[in-house]
């Protein structure tokens, strides 16, 4: 077997708000292989996005940074790289889609520019080359009227448009990993189906590892192969999205799943809210306490959820969750 | 095309602008006692009514007050604004040797403000504990609170008494004859006090809005994408920052544009600097009413151009003001 093109391990990752200093990434370790679609999934806050820009070390600065582990891309630690070569992987090896396709686009250059830029910076193409593949990126990514689109400035596109330009900025110089998170929760629905439609056919193209960001058990199980449950900072269950979907151990996971009623007979339209689970995800500041941070909301809780932080408990092979009661 | 479109729509505000300062100029001169008839008794040391008859029939001062108007602005459209009888001379003819130098003092400090201004607060904004920030925060302390006249008569002890590096007052020195470079050098050396003096307020200002512009910018989405492309430093701050915090400065630039023009009055009062500030005081002590509204007319009509092209440059920098098509 070949070995993961990422490898996070027991990255912890902590931010400073007017609280106190908190774990909002506490101990989490995965992998993830080239071609591969991993999927991050949990409610709002529970710090799918920290993950993110943790990975491509984009963490709000002053404010936050990684406190302990590592970010193994290709063995090399980005967690302890210097700044320039962080710049040369960044937009060239891993790249990144963000949840705000409105305002990630420079207002004040035109798309063409924007897409150039990043050829020029890692490909060392000149301006004429790059204006020539940023046509084909456009229209790879299927906006019509790529000719004229190219000269076009963000406010002109519509937002579906404007993530299909970040789209072609992302995988521009054929990166092996794609960070893409919540890229389509600010569209509307029949335009986050023509985005996924859209990735995974480049995925295919450019044999590209993603890592997907959603609240969306629908997606989920659409797109990814495997996929990770977090919860308040911590990965709660990992497995595969057929293992996990098809017998969640975790009462979150359950939680999660028993709101998308006939998610396995594939009806990804069905968005409902978490109204299985009472409560809402505990604040920063409760973030790393020595207990299950699930409990209060748990229907199964045990003594011990109290006095200490739930271990990981193999299920089957690649299927494990973090809970102290776990057997039905 | 659209740009041509724009244009010609904008001078045409402009055209109406400078139409309602000329029709106040002329309510102003009216309003003003005495007429030019009255002046023109004076200096010939009075006149009797026939006299005055004859005159008032020569200036048309005796026709209905709409037909005075509209001969005034058709005067006035032909840059024809009068003759100072203080100074003998055609009102425009006074003012048009006069300008350049303003002209001069006015452009140059503001590109000093704008330019210095830029630099210490994208500096600042990038490094918000260092030196550059410091400055910045000293600076507006300074400019606020000090008045120009206040910060001039200081510069003027310290640099041109104590240490005498630069010329006390004036824009040439009457000694020095040579090449157009001797003689340039020689306008710069009496130009750096009112410059910098002139500049010190705008250079508060502009420092500070551009910090604060470029701290909001430094924040955003768009930059998050930038630094997510790999992109150096630089190449994030001075073409995807700055480019979007430079338009409050330039439109702030633009407003301050007639606080500029009175300030250049001031300073030139300060270095007996030979513009229109120094002729506006002048005529204001000699109550020469024509040339005072000759300089009142110029000086909107220099407002006026510089807001149009502040709105020209706007539109260069920024896409959205352009509009969609
Ligand atoms: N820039 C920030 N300043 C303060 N708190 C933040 C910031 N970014 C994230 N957080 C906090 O960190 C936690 C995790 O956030 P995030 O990773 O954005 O969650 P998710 O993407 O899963 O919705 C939340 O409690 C959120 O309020
Ligand atoms: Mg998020």
């Amino acid at each position: 077997m070949m070995a993961p093109i990422l490898k996070v391990e027991n990255l912890s990752v902590e931010l400073k708000t007017k609280e106190g200093t908190s774990p909002v990434i506490d101990n989490l370790s995965f992998e993830l292989n080239a071609g591969e679609t991993l999927s991050f999934v949990g409610e709002s806050g529970c710090g799918k996005s920290m993950t993110a820009l943790g990975i491509m070390g984009l963490l709000p600065e002053k404010i936050s940074r990684v406190s302990s582990g590592r970010i193994l891309f290709q063995g090399e630690d980005l967690a302890s790289v210097t700044q320039k070569r962080l710049q040369e992987i960044r937009g060239n090896e891993i790249s990144m889609i963000f949840q705000e396709p409105m305002t990630s686009l420079n207002p004040v250059y035109t798309i063409g520019e924007q897409i150039g830029e990043i050829l020029r910076r890692h490909k060392g193409l000149n301006r004429k080359q790059s204006f020539l593949q940023a046509l084909d990126l456009i229209e790879a990514v299927q906006i019509p009227d790529t000719k004229n689109k190219i000269h076009s400035y963000p406010f002109q596109l519509s937002g579906g448009q404007r993530q299909r330009v970040m789209i072609a900025m992302a995988l521009a110089c054929e990166p092996k990993i794609l960070v893409a998170d919540e890229p389509t929760t600010a569209l509307d629905v029949t335009v986050q189906a023509q985005i996924f439609d859209l990735l995974k056919e480049l995925r295919v193209k450019t044999n590209t590892a993603i890592i997907l960001i959603t609240h969306d058990m629908g997606v989920v199980y659409e797109m990814a192969q495997k996929m990770i449950v977090m919860y308040a900072g911590r990965k709660v269950e990992e497995g595969s999205v057929n293992q996990v979907i098809k017998s969640p151990a975790h009462p979150y996971t359950q939680g999660l799943i028993s709101c998308v009623p006939h998610l396995t007979e594939k009806q990804p339209e069905v968005r409902e809210r978490l109204l299985e689970i009472p409560g809402i995800v505990p604040g920063l500041t409760s973030f790393g306490l020595n207990k299950c941070l699930f409990e209060s909301r748990c229907h199964k809780s045990v003594e011990k959820c109290l006095s200490s932080k739930p271990d990981s408990q193999s299920i089957s092979t690649g299927h494990q969750a973090n809970c102290w009661n776990l057997g039905k | 095309m659209k740009l041509v479109f724009a244009v010609i729509q904008r001078v045409f505000y402009a055209a109406i602008l400078l139409l309602a300062v000329i029709v106040l100029n002329f309510f102003m001169m009216h309003l003003a006692p005495g007429d030019i008839a009255d002046s023109i008794a004076q200096t010939m040391g009075g006149a009797d009514e026939e006299i005055m008859k004859e005159i008032r029939a020569d200036y048309g001062l005796d026709k209905p007050f709409l037909t005075q108007l509209g001969q005034y602005i058709f005067k006035v459209a032909q840059f024809d604004l009068g003759y100072s009888y203080f100074y003998t001379q055609p009102v425009t003819t006074l003012i048009l040797a006069k300008i350049p130098a303003t002209l001069l003092l006015v452009i140059t400090s503001q590109i000093l403000a704008l330019i210095v201004g830029v630099l210490l607060g994208v500096q600042s904004a990038k490094n918000p504990n260092g030196i550059s920030s410091f400055v910045v925060s000293m600076l507006a302390l300074f400019g606020y609170a000090a008045p120009v006249f206040w910060t001039g008569i200081l510069l003027l002890i310290a640099f041109s008494l104590k240490i005498p590096i630069f010329p006390v007052a004036g824009m040439y020195d009457v000694m020095v004859e040579g090449s157009f470079f001797v003689e340039a050098l020689d306008v710069l050396k009496h130009l750096v006090l009112p410059v910098v003096t002139l500049s010190s307020i705008f250079l508060a200002l502009y420092s500070r809005l551009c910090r604060a512009s470029m701290m909001e910018v430094l924040g955003s989405d768009y930059i998050r994408t930038a630094k997510a492309k790999g992109l150096s430093r630089n190449e994030i701050i001075y073409k995807h920052a700055l480019k979007n915090a430079l338009s409050p400065v330039i439109t702030l630039a633009g407003l301050q544009l007639s606080a500029v023009v009175s300030g250049a009055v001031l300073v030139e009062a300060v270095y007996s600097w030979p513009g229109l500030g120094t002729l506006a005081f002048n005529s204001i002590l000699s109550r020469d009413t024509p040339t005072i509204l000759g300089i009142l007319f110029f000086s909107s009509l220099v407002v006026i151009v510089g807001n149009l092209l502040t709105d020209l440059v706007l539109r260069l920098i920024d896409p959205r003001m352009r509009g969609s098509e």
